[in-house]
């Protein structure tokens, strides 16, 4: 007659059987790091919240209804004195954003072309762009913003001795002031006009490519939809009889007043931050291409296409599933990067957030927790674009 | 290099989260005693307030105050180390425990004292705002200012009070925020804007930083009222009486003729203003923890409020400050002491 194993013996078998499952013993062992971290953030948020009791500070987000009190050069939106900190933090982020959105646009643009040029057969293309690329990668970011502030900008003339162009367009130590446009009645028909060509080259585009994967027929969208979007406003324009003016800035006092200001806080960032980060695009636009079998690009010649409609067509595409995760990282980079503004005045969220209100209030926490979520949110946001965009790119491929 | 005065904000305002529980905001006086020396926090570098000299001691009156509390507390005026801090950083370096005191030319308003959690312990200079601009510019009044680029340091309340003023006269202006007074200063010399703005006593010393300080002019409007004293954390009384009184035992000791010279010889002195000063007769240190000698330590070493003054930013320094408001109660200025007895 066989034993009948106990039950107990059973259950302590059960159990072991258990504890050297490896997916369970995973699961235990995230269960203990996630109840240490929570018990770690719990214990240091606490000890803060009693620490700030004990020394009366003023704890809490109720600062941000109160009034501000101080100016700031540059805003996207309605702001003085008069608004709250609220707004201030707003405006901070809205000229951290238009900085950050600025940059990655011109860093992809500049980085993509020296990249491709750092390849390119003509030997004196290719040198400059290794110059380039190895320069600018290597040197601090916050001394060329410096370098850019203090040394180029800095020797641009005074409000009086501007220079001019066409007496529309002025440049001086004070920043780069634009006529800016005055929308009258019957404007808002050019800007419709302008949003129909976009939308219409979009979907031009969409077929002309299916056209030609159908057909081989090339078409010249690009002129095509250019011309449009041109064209188009501006038939426009004159149909409804000119009704956007233009007003001019002049010189009135101490500096020009109207028009559009790029202050040089701005334009000092805008180029540091897009050479810089482009230099570093450049490298991985350049191992993307290469990643790419050299079999393509002969393939791409066999078949009569040019260099430029092989790396269009051929090249590129493929290049893009390696260059997209570390592109990612360089967006990144360039937004976070942005906070080095304070360095030299341009209003961004670090500076007019974490710089003045934070002194005006005090409130150093609060502060400092919604700026670190702010570049949080801005960052995983765009992984997360960047991701879907990655997706799409290696599905097409397949 | 720059970059760093954000992770130090930040690293304050986390060092508020680890610190032990309220042991920092009690017993700053058994603290710096059994340290041995006095964390003071000063300014990142303003000539006659708190600046390194050519060795690089601090010097200035805002220094003196620091070592008029070592040499009330530790009986040794020198014994003092000093954290360079930028407007920014000063308040949560105070508050984290990161500096006993902090004498950083810092304007007292009613925020800071509520809801800092900090106290003010008196005001060592009476300063008010202005305005300093190229003589080029051929202004003579701050109401010509219309439309003007203001350079500025950032998160003072010179920051507000200009706002306040332009709106006030309904005028209007460009600010060019900076993060210290250096940059600040090279803001206004590369022409980035008309005006520089902060406490008339900065400007003047700012001015001798300039290439050509010829080439610029304070303008005569003052705009605001900037008492500028040390401070200390709330919740720790012992420690804010001792700062106070050792700033009061400078003033008085103006008042009764003591200065670091003559301290020796005073301690014969019959008049019994100037015993209990020097801890001859009178409360002596009890009332505040201290040695018997700590107002002589501190007349002995740092010397009188007059004489720091005169040294510092008045007619023996290079810039040359008027007593003005800051002269004693009795000839004619805001300096007053409660009488120690």
């Amino acid at each position: 007659m066989a034993a009948h194993p106990s039950s107990k013996d059973n259950s302590a078998n059960n159990l072991r059987k258990i504890w050297f499952d490896p997916n369970v013993r995973a699961l235990v062992f995230q269960i203990i790091v996630v109840i240490g971290v929570i018990g770690f953030f719990f214990y240091i948020i606490s000890n803060a919240l009693f620490n700030l009791e004990q020394r009366g500070i003023t704890t809490g987000f109720g600062f941000m209804n109160q009034t501000a009190g101080f100016g700031i050069i540059q805003s996207l939106i309605e702001y003085d004195e008069s608004h709250t900190f609220g707004r201030t933090f707003i405006v901070g982020l809205l000229n951290t954003l238009l900085i950050s959105a600025l940059g990655i646009i011109f860093a992809t643009i500049i980085g993509f072309v020296m990249g491709v040029a750092r390849l390119s057969n003509n030997w004196l293309i290719s040198k400059v762009a290794t110059v380039y690329i190895e320069t600018l990668r290597n040197i601090p970011l916050l001394l060329q913003i410096f370098f850019w502030y203090f040394a180029v900008l800095r020797a641009l003339p005074s409000p009086r001795q501007s220079v001019s162009l066409g007496e529309a367009v002025f440049l001086n130590v004070r920043g780069l002031y634009l006529p800016s446009p005055v929308m009258e009645a019957g404007s808002s028909f050019v800007v419709i006009a302008f949003f129909i060509a976009v939308i219409g080259s979009i979907v031009l585009a969409k077929w002309a490519k299916r056209r030609q994967m159908l057909t081989g027929q090339p078409f010249p969208v690009l002129a095509v939809s250019a011309a449009s979007i041109v064209l188009l406003p501006l038939i426009v324009f004159f149909i409804m009889g000119m009704p956007i003016g233009l007003e001019y800035p002049a010189l009135k006092g101490f500096n020009f007043q109207g028009g559009v200001v790029v202050i040089p806080e701005l334009a000092a960032l805008l180029v540091a931050l897009s050479f810089y980060t482009a230099a570093f695009i450049a490298e991985i636009v350049r191992s993307g291409i290469l990643a790419v079998s050299k079999g393509q690009s002969e393939a791409a010649e066999s078949l009569g296409l040019t260099r430029t409609q092989a790396l269009k067509l051929v090249i590129i595409p493929q290049a893009m599933r390696v260059i997209i995760p570390p592109l990612t990282s360089q967006y990144l980079n360039l937004t976070k990067n942005s906070s080095l503004a304070t360095a030299i005045g341009y209003p961004d969220l670090v500076s007019v957030f974490m710089g003045t209100t934070l002194n005006q209030t005090g409130q150093a926490i609060e502060v400092i927790a919604l700026t670190m979520a702010v570049y949080l949110t801005i960052s995983i946001s765009t992984s997360i674009l960047m991701n879907i965009y990655n997706k799409k790119m290696a599905l097409v491929e397949r | 290099m720059l970059k760093n005065t954000h992770i130090k904000a930040a690293v304050a305002a986390v060092a508020l989260a680890f610190t032990a529980n309220a042991s920092a905001a009690e017993g700053t006086l058994e603290n710096v005693k059994a340290k041995g020396f006095l964390q003071c926090g000063v300014s990142t570098g303003l000539p006659g307030f708190s600046n390194p000299d050519a060795e690089g001691n601090w010097q200035g009156l805002d220094v003196d105050v620091c070592r008029a509390v070592a040499a009330a507390v530790l009986g040794d005026a020198s014994k003092v180390k000093y954290t360079p801090l930028t407007a920014k950083e000063r308040f949560t370096a105070l508050q984290s425990g990161e500096i006993d005191i902090l004498s950083r030319n810092t304007t007292w308003t009613l925020t800071r004292d509520t809801s800092l959690g900090l106290n003010f312990a008196g005001v060592n200079y009476y300063d008010g705002q202005g305005f300093m601009v190229s003589k080029e510019l051929g202004v003579s009044s701050a109401k010509e200012l219309d439309g003007a680029a203001v350079c500025i340091q950032s998160g003072t309340t010179t920051e507000l009070n200009l706002a306040d003023y332009f709106r006030e006269h309904g005028m209007k202006y460009t600010p060019v925020v900076f993060d210290t007074s250096d940059q600040t200063v090279k803001g206004f010399e590369a022409g980035r804007c008309d005006v520089l703005t902060s406490d008339q006593s900065q400007l003047y010393a700012l001015r001798i930083k300039l290439a050509k300080p010829d080439s610029a002019m304070v303008l005569p409007e003052i705009i605001s009222k900037e008492p500028l004293g040390p401070v200390v954390r709330q919740g720790d009384d012992q420690w804010f009486n001792i700062v106070k009184w050792s700033l009061f035992a400078m003033i008085n000791a103006e008042e009764y003729g003591l200065t670091s010279a003559n301290a020796d010889d005073m301690l014969k002195s019959t008049n019994p203003n100037v015993r209990r000063i020097l801890g001859l007769e009178g409360p002596k240190g009890k009332g505040l923890g201290l040695d018997d000698k700590w107002g002589y330590n501190i007349v002995k070493q740092v010397g009188s409020y007059g004489e720091s003054f005169e040294k510092n930013v008045g007619k023996d320094s290079p810039l040359g400050i008027a007593r003005g408001v800051n002269a004693l109660w009795k000839d004619g200025g805001f300096q007053y002491a409660p009488p120690i007895r």
